[in-house]
């Protein structure tokens, strides 16, 4: 049982690390709407253009506010967080394709 | 009042169920009539039915699979009756509404409540002793895993004498499992069952991967672990991928059920074919759950009676973890035929034939184990060599199967039942009754009866090849699965060999009941005593304790030099760990489980059936259980030294008489 108590007290970012994280943060979400809002990007370019804001987003969120990092008490965190993100692909993506391929080759769509 | 439920939901004009329900309330109030005049019941709260301790819970698992396998086996042997008469005109006796419910109940049941149920009692039993631990990480979720789990076989079971069960085979698909088509309750007994089991499935897996990531004792590294520890932790790692992808399905099942919306329905822009990519998700790497365990037994037994390590231990570990990998992108091959082109099929039935490579790696890995060892023909070795044999026979036809352009003819043929029941039966089910017979003196203190477990086996292996060889033949002859009844002649005397199988399985059944009727019967005779808690001269941490072992299980933690370290020490002839005892940390027993059980077992009847405020009743209770439990902070106490060391002198000395008896 003892093993099972083992205390881990997760590094809690500084202040100006958590500024930065909220500065990033709103810059992205200000992009992203502009993205859309002001019509300067053709829709096909608009969704790419939000995509990969997106993506830098929960980066920033996990780097920033929940402290995942390289270092070695974070190396679970990270592997858990790597894990999940393959498994996402794995099956989101996997569908995705199995789904594509079976519509168009039914011509279903 | 009551929704749907009505007195004529009781299926009083089926026979059979009729002479099933006397049956089961006979022998229900024989055990409770027992329990109460020996005065058991005390003993049954306290000691069992609240326990943590993962060696009970492994134990009753067992006992639930057991139960399991009885009904499993009933449906089976009543299918093969049915189809070896309704021949020619014969509609045999079972009409098709009956059925499709004992189809889908069968692999429902054997899947979910028998292999899932053992696999998690033989992962209970053996993990937190093979990795030196005191007990699980989470010992109260553990508890609350198993009462999930005995919920979903209750719901299930209690399906058979009120309202009916699916009639559309054991994953349920749509259209066929909606409201449309069938209206019934059947898919929703179906839908809770697996969810509430499923709870208790997810729970176990983060339970044990935990324990295996935290709880290993001090220089146990990852390339020190046994291997049926690398093969549980393999399959915690799946059942947490796999499990909530089931969740979502059945959730977006009941939706649709439930209210009316339209995700796998025919009409309003639902997507049949989402529904059978989703379900396999989870069953591909469902199926790898079950056999990966059972691939860990085999080391454990092939090593320890050929005695010898295991020959590649590394192979093995990485052979483990590719099969884990890539059971995750071969879900495909379910339903080949379903329309996809040539690149998903392709790509899914080449990764398929890839798996075949590591479990090849396996099979030489276990036949140079026994080369040049000294091979002793126990049992468990028994039901380990019918593995080998009849497990790369399966494999062989999966990787036919794996063939798109094959499978097209194969698909959904009997071709395809003999193939998985191939797997099961030869892989999982040989596996865990190998590693029962392996660890029962762990468990109990006495072996398992030898003469009748050999018979069981025999019986089994020869029953599977009469009861499935038939069905390759009649695959590729043409015939379908779930067929209720067929007027081809060139298939009725197969079906009669068959149907003979199924009768020498049952007669394997009898003697695996036998052989624990012998064994506890004879359990104190001085052969079937296990004193020193190592009867078969193993390698494992499990078998330096005593049998069966203490609450807390080590008395020291021990310390790991390497693999194998048990057995190392014993040919060193060292003498255990010195270190001075200390009072050990557990976990006190807790009757939360129980109640949330309970209440979860209230409110999926209730869902089931439509009766809302008990729905509410049973959602409030597990919400009300779970709140008391969070505030209880008497939930630990520790185990005094005079204790310990009293236990550690009586071990020592059984072990001194047991060493005057050679």
């Amino acid at each position: 049982m003892a093993q099972a108590h083992t205390a881990h007290d997760g590094s809690h970012g500084s202040y100006s690390a958590y500024l930065i994280g909220f500065v990033l943060a709103v810059i992205l979400t200000v992009a992203s709407f502009a993205a859309v809002m002001t019509h300067a990007l053709s829709p096909g370019m608009a969704l790419a253009a939000l995509t990969v804001l997106a993506v830098v987003q929960i980066v920033v969120h996990l780097v920033f506010f929940l402290h995942l990092n390289t270092s070695s008490e974070q190396s679970w965190n990270l592997m858990c967080f790597i894990f999940a993100a393959a498994s996402v692909i794995v099956i989101i993506g996997g569908t995705i394709f199995i789904m594509h391929d079976t519509a168009i080759n039914m011509m279903s769509r | 009042m009551l929704g749907k439920l009505s007195f004529s939901a009781i299926p009083l004009d089926v026979p059979i169920l009729v002479g099933t329900f006397l049956g089961v309330a006979v022998i229900g109030l024989a055990v409770l009539g027992a329990v109460t005049y020996y005065g058991k019941w005390g003993y049954l709260w306290r000691e069992w039915l609240t326990t943590v301790d993962h060696k009970r819970l492994a134990v009753m698992y067992v006992i639930l699979a057991i139960v399991m396998l009885f009904r499993g086996f009933a449906d089976a042997i009543m299918m093969r009756t049915q189809l070896a008469l309704a021949y020619n005109g014969n509609p045999g006796y079972l009409p098709p509404h009956h059925y499709d419910q004992v189809f889908s109940a069968h692999g429902t049941i054997m899947i979910f409540f028998m292999a899932m149920a053992f696999m998690t009692g033989l992962m209970n039993l053996v993990v937190p002793l093979q990795i030196g631990a005191r007990d699980v990480a989470f010992p109260f979720l553990n508890s609350l895993s198993f009462y999930m789990t005995l919920v979903g076989a209750l719901l299930i079971n209690i399906s058979l004498f009120i309202g009916e069960f699916a009639q559309c085979g054991w994953l349920v698909y749509p259209p066929l499992s909606e409201m449309q088509f069938s209206p019934g309750v059947g898919v929703d007994y179906y839908i809770w069952a697996v969810q509430i089991s499923g709870v208790g499935t997810l729970l176990t897996g983060v339970n044990f991967f935990t324990t295996i990531v935290k709880m290993r004792a001090p220089g146990m590294g990852w390339m020190q672990m046994p291997v049926f520890t690398w093969t549980a932790f393999c399959t915690t790692v799946l059942i947490m991928v796999s499990f909530p992808v089931l969740t979502v399905t059945l959730a977006l099942l009941s939706l649709d059920r439930y209210l009316g919306m339209h995700f796998f329905t025919n009409d309003a822009g639902g997507n049949v074919m989402l529904y059978l990519s989703m379900i396999w998700t989870w069953g591909h790497p469902e199926v790898y759950i079950l056999v990966i365990p059972a691939f860990g037994v085999f080391s454990e037994v092939t090593a320890t009676f050929s005695q010898k390590p295991l020959f590649g231990y590394k192979t093995m570990v990485y052979a483990t973890c590719s099969i884990m990998v890539l059971s995750f992108v071969v879900w495909v091959h379910h339903f080949f035929t379903m329309g996809a082109g040539a690149n998903v099929n392709t790509f899914f039935g080449i990764m398929t034939m890839i798996i075949a490579v590591p479990t090849g790696v396996k099979i030489f890995n276990w036949l140079f184990t026994m080369y040049k060892g000294r091979v002793e023909f126990t049992a468990p070795m028994y039901w380990t060599l019918g593995f080998m044999i009849t497990f790369s026979i399966g494999g062989m036809t999966g990787v036919m199967m794996a063939m798109p352009a094959a499978d097209w003819i194969l698909h959904n043929s009997l071709f395809l039942i003999a193939h998985f029941h191939n797997v099961i039966i030869g892989g999982v089910y040989f596996g865990y009754i190998a590693g029962m017979g392996f660890w029962f003196p762990k468990a109990f203190g006495f072996k398992l009866n030898e003469a009748w477990g050999k018979r069981a086996f025999w019986c089994w292996f020869v029953g599977f090849y009469l009861a499935f060889v038939p069905l390759y033949i009649l695959g590729l002859e043409g015939m379908t699965r779930r067929m209720n009844h067929y007027d081809n002649p060139d298939w009725y005397p197969w079906m009669l060999v068959a149907e003979a199988g199924a009768i020498v399985i049952a007669c394997g059944i009898v003697c695996q009941l036998t052989q624990l009727y012998v064994s506890i019967r004879d359990r104190n005779l001085p052969e079937n005593l296990d004193l020193t808690g190592d009867p078969w001269n193993g390698r494992t941490l499990e078998w330096s304790i005593s049998s069966p072992p203490p609450a807390y299980n080590f008395a020291v933690i021990p310390d790991i030099h390497g693999l194998d370290t048990f057995h190392t020490e014993k040919q060193l002839g060292l003498k255990a760990h010195g270190k001075p005892l200390a009072p050990i940390h557990m976990p006190k027993n807790t009757s939360a489980g129980v109640f949330i059980g309970l209440f979860s077992f209230i409110l999926g009847f209730a869902s089931i059936w439509y009766i809302w405020w008990l729905a509410a009743i049973g959602l409030i209770g597990i919400v009300a259980t779970m709140i008391l439990r969070s505030a209880n902070r008497d939930v630990d106490y520790y185990v005094p030294v005079s204790e310990i060391e009293h236990n550690e002198e009586v071990y020592s000395r059984r072990i001194a008489a047991a060493q005057a008896a050679e």
